[in-house]
């Protein structure tokens, strides 16, 4: 052992934690207000306005007034004193369930994640056993052996109670076992004790916290139930639950006597459950990948309607216009910007570019099936020569799956798990010609076979996990033929497929293609695929298009800096020996666009002038664009490479 | 099935051996004569000491437990020290009005909360805050205070239904319904919510799943998916939520039954602790885990049934 990894390094200091908690606005109002309640009930002795138990007859069943802030019970007892008095008791009774809870459950969770085996299964099915226990029961039995004894309730409760944070505590130690610092702290010759304090137990500290807060809401709403059918401290000592008694016995009389308590015990409750929330989401933010900085910047404004190429051939299918597709929340992005293409019927484009270059985006925006918060901005999708913006749900439905239909990228992910395949398939012949019964089972039979899926019966009769990926992917494709479409979106279909699976999904397409003359959009990042299947390639590069042309333009003379540094980059075009050469950088997110060529940086051609201001799509020859000022120089270079 | 049921119960067994152990241990340990805790500072001598033999507090803890246990074999829990009723038969008699309290909230607390959460799941904006505040509201407010409060306003106020009492459903259908309302509204209120929310986070999640959204691309119609596909997958982690739910409720009876004077388990148990009547607890706590026990094997079923990757395992 030569080196020992720094063992000093832990994740998140216990600052952090505390800090993001009191610097959101939940956090610092919850915080807040139970210091205030907890203080205001320590003090009650000297700042409650009466003695809890002095009754003023004068003032029997009064109303909030300014002798007495919150009015007074049947007895003239004034009810602010009594809710800050009956406080202690229950904020003590929380405290006393918390410590117990905290005492049984952090070291047995502790040691059960941390040490495994043995020690880790009886300790785990002891928790599964305790967690089926009727508690409230136990606590009556415990009330009742120990003469109405509130703390052994609460610390009986907090046992009780302790299977749940066992658990969170148990998963974290597990965890960190894993971790190298900790395999470090343990080859460093730290003693186990001082492993797990050290090193596992501040790791588990925001879910505890999480835990623990929840567990207090719990448990103040169990001890002031229990004080309210006074099985707690005997009247006339001054109880929240207790209170609510008392107004239940007089509430014909007067109302208002419920409002002190209800509300006293409401907030206190919400507090320790917002707390945990609060503590929650700022853990799960903490433990989050660090976010990039998150700079406000206004969308570029679109360089106007940019050329774009008439179709090459046949009747234009689909044709995009200028497509800009923003996502709406606390920071708006523009994830697409100025998208433009065409697809004639019959016809395969190819849409190219690395993850995050917006190829999905698009897909989806051409369906119709966007994202939740996003939105087309501006731009048009003609479909057949209308416009499918503005399409309600019914004119939608018209088009999907009777004129453009889908497959995705994880045929698994494709299938609904909960139904059998014929099943599915129905789902999509019902949709499309409005069929059931038998004639929807014949024409499932008809496509399954035309898939050729080799035994259709016993498929249709299966759930999607139990079969193959290549064969979900012929279902899912089956599913897109059902209503006959003239325009098959596939989101990288082959990619999450074996190699042999993958040359046996792409001739079905083709065929497939041929006998129904069907275009497709073919969404990829496999140069090989794409020489295989398409006649036009469209190139994305950071929500835009940079290149279209024709399959064999590109493979000959790139027309962009980026597609050439695509296609050198493509296994395919390695030489056997050689490392692949991939493109230095990656795609910058959204928020990181530069205004220029959003390519420059990762660019061996770039010039100053590249990053001044955006660059427009320019059309260099019939059926090809290019977003790229020095496309000459680029030719250039082409024609004189060896 | 079979193999479930199995396992609930060997997990369940030793639970009740080891509690009911723990009890009659912990009676043992307690300084002071349990006897005259139960009769009080006024009794006679002669008193306590029949209430001696009758408790057999004469025998070691031990003995006693061993008899209370053989008891239990034979479906005898013993007789209660206060009033000297078979315990057996006196929970029985109760067990109706808390099985159907119960069940009521349950069903109340699928059904609303579901269609709470699929609602706004769906709609998203102001039906989802709606939620969301409902949802504090049924963590933050404690039952037995909705519990009055509901008897005040829709039992004394306005009066709409019976503010105390219960009917037998063989008595009287409608008046069994109307009895149980406003119990069923205050103790499920907290299901309901808790139904609702994780509704609405599992449903979102199916929206976005891929399989829904290549049924929309393939032109399958919205309320289908919704109703269909979408409720279908998102109700698993829910039956999950129910079967805690049902549990809680199932405690949240002691509370809420005192307030509405429903003669059922909750009450008892009140009662009992009250008096120190610690064979009726145990009796009590028996009848609960069994329930617990059923609830938990109702929900393993109904995963078993939504999800075909359980069944088939």
């Amino acid at each position: 052992m030569t080196t020992v990894p720094e063992p000093t390094t832990r994740p998140a200091a216990s600052t952090g934690l505390v800090r993001s908690v009191l610097t959101s606005p939940r956090g610092a109002i919850v915080v807040a207000f139970l210091a205030l309640l907890i203080l205001a009930c320590a003090l009650a002795p000297l700042i409650a306005p009466y003695d809890p138990l002095a009754q003023h007859l004068s003032a029997v069943r009064s109303g909030p007034s300014g002798s007495y802030w919150l009015g007074t019970d049947s007895l003239g007892r004034d009810l602010l004193s009594r809710v800050l008095h009956g406080g202690r008791s229950s904020l003590f009774g929380v405290l006393e369930a918390v410590l117990a809870l905290v005492i049984v459950a952090v070291p047995c969770g502790l040691f059960a994640g941390y040490l495994g085996g043995t020690v880790d299964r009886i300790t785990m099915r002891v928790a599964e056993m305790v967690m089926s226990v009727p508690v409230i029961i136990i606590l009556l039995a415990v009330l009742s052996i120990f003469d109405h004894s509130m703390t052994s309730a609460m610390i009986a409760f907090g046992v009780l109670g302790s299977a749940g944070l066992m658990r969170v505590v148990r998963g974290a130690a597990l965890a960190a076992r894993e971790e190298l610092y900790v395999t470090a702290a343990e080859l460093m010759g730290l003693s186990l004790l001082q492993v797990v304090t050290r090193h596992v137990l501040p790791r588990c500290r925001g879910v505890m916290i999480v835990q623990v807060s929840l567990f207090a809401a719990v448990a103040l709403g169990v001890q002031t139930g229990l004080t309210f059918l006074s099985l707690g401290p005997p009247p006339p000592a001054p109880t929240w639950g207790g209170m609510v008694a008392d107004a239940a016995s007089v509430f014909n009389q007067d109302a208002w006597m419920l409002v002190p308590p209800g509300v006293t015990i409401a907030l206190a409750v919400l507090a320790f459950g917002v707390l945990g929330d609060v503590v929650r989401d700022v853990n799960a933010e903490q433990h989050a990948a660090a976010p990039a900085s998150r700079r406000r910047r206004g969308t570029d404004a679109p360089p106007g309607p940019g050329p774009v190429e008439p179709a090459l051939s046949g009747d234009l299918l689909l044709s995009v216009r200028n497509l800009s597709v923003t996502a709406d929340g606390e920071h708006p992005l523009t994830l697409l910007d100025d998208v433009g293409f065409d697809i004639a019927a019959g016809e395969t484009v190819g849409l190219v570019g690395e993850s995050g270059s917006g190829k999905t985006m698009t897909a989806r925006a051409v369906m119709g099936l966007l994202p939740r918060n996003c939105r087309i901005a501006s731009g048009q999708v003609v479909f057949d020569g209308r416009p499918i913006q503005g399409l309600d749900r019914r004119a939608f439905r018209e088009l999907r799956g009777r004129r453009i239909a889908m497959i995705s990228q994880e045929p698994m992910a494709a299938l609904d798990p909960s139904f059998r395949i014929g099943s599915l398939v129905a789902e999509v012949v019902r949709a499309v010609d409005g069929s059931t019964g038998k004639v929807a089972r014949a024409r499932v039979m008809e496509l399954l076979r035309m898939v050729e899926i080799p035994d259709p019966d016993a498929v249709a009769r299966r759930f999607p996990h139990q079969i193959s990926g290549g064969m979900a992917q012929r279902v899912a494709i089956a599913m897109a033929l059902a209503g006959r479409p003239e325009l098959l979106i596939a989101d990288e279909p082959t990619t999450a497929l074996d190699v042999t699976v993958q040359a046996e999904i792409l001739d079905l397409l083709r065929s497939l293609q041929r006998e129904n003359h069907m275009a497709i959009l073919l969404v990829t990042h496999n140069w090989g695929v794409v020489a295989d299947m398409c006649t036009k390639v469209v190139v994305m590069y950071a929500g835009q298009v940079v290149e279209t042309a024709c399959v064999d333009d590109v493979f000959d003379t790139p027309a962009h800096p980026y597609t050439r540094a695509l296609l050198r980059s493509s296994p395919n075009n390695t030489p056997p020996g050689e490392r692949i050469r991939a493109i230095p950088g990656t795609v910058p997110s959204p928020q990181d666009w530069p205004s220029g060529c959003r390519f420059a940086s990762r660019c061996d051609l770039a010039r100053p002038e590249c990053g001044q201001e955006p660059i427009a799509v320019e059309r260099i020859s019939t059926g090809r664009v290019s977003r790229c000022i020095r496309v000459d120089a680029l030719l250039e270079t082409e024609v004189s490479r060896p | 099935m079979v193999k479930l049921l199995a396992h609930r119960i060997a997990l369940s067994i030793p639970l009740v051996l080891l509690v009911s152990m723990v009890v009659f241990a912990l009676e043992s340990l307690v300084p002071g004569d349990p006897a005259r805790t139960v009769l009080g500072q006024s009794a006679t001598p002669e008193n306590i000491a029949a209430l001696h033999q009758q408790m057999g507090l004469d025998q070691p803890w031990i003995e006693r437990y061993w008899n209370w246990l053989s008891g239990l074999f034979h479906g005898d829990l013993g007789t209660s020290v206060f009033t000297g009723d078979d315990v057996v038969t006196e929970l029985n008699t109760r067990l109706g009005v808390t099985v159907s309290l119960v069940l009521c909230c349950v069903i109340v607390s699928a059904v609303a909360g579901l269609a709470l959460g699929l609602f706004s799941a769906v709609r998203g904006g102001p039906a989802a805050r709606v939620v969301d505040v409902l949802s504090l509201a049924g963590l933050a407010l404690p039952n037995f205070w909705v519990a009055i409060v509901l008897v005040a306003l829709f039992a004394v106020k306005i009066r709409l239904f019976p503010a105390i009492g219960y009917v037998e459903f063989a008595e009287s259908p409608g008046h069994w319904v109307r009895s149980l309302v406003l119990p069923v509204i205050a103790l499920s209120l907290f299901g309901v919510t808790a139904v609702a929310k994780q509704t609405r986070d599992s449903v979102l999640d199916v929206l976005d799943t891929d399989y829904v959204r290549v049924l929309r691309g393939n032109g399958v119609s919205e309320s289908r998916i919704v109703l269909k596909h979408v409720l279908r997958n998102a109700a698993i982690p829910v039956v999950t939520v129910l079967g805690v739910v049902a549990v809680s409720m199932l405690g949240g009876t002691v509370f809420v039954e005192g307030v509405f004077v429903l003669p059922g388990l909750g009450t008892l148990a009140t009662q009992a602790t009250m008096d120190h009547d610690l064979p009726v607890i145990l009796g009590i706590g028996v009848y609960f885990t069994v329930v617990v026990i059923i609830i938990n094997l109702l929900v393993d079923l109904a995963y078993g049934v939504l999800n075909p990757k359980v069944r088939a395992s």
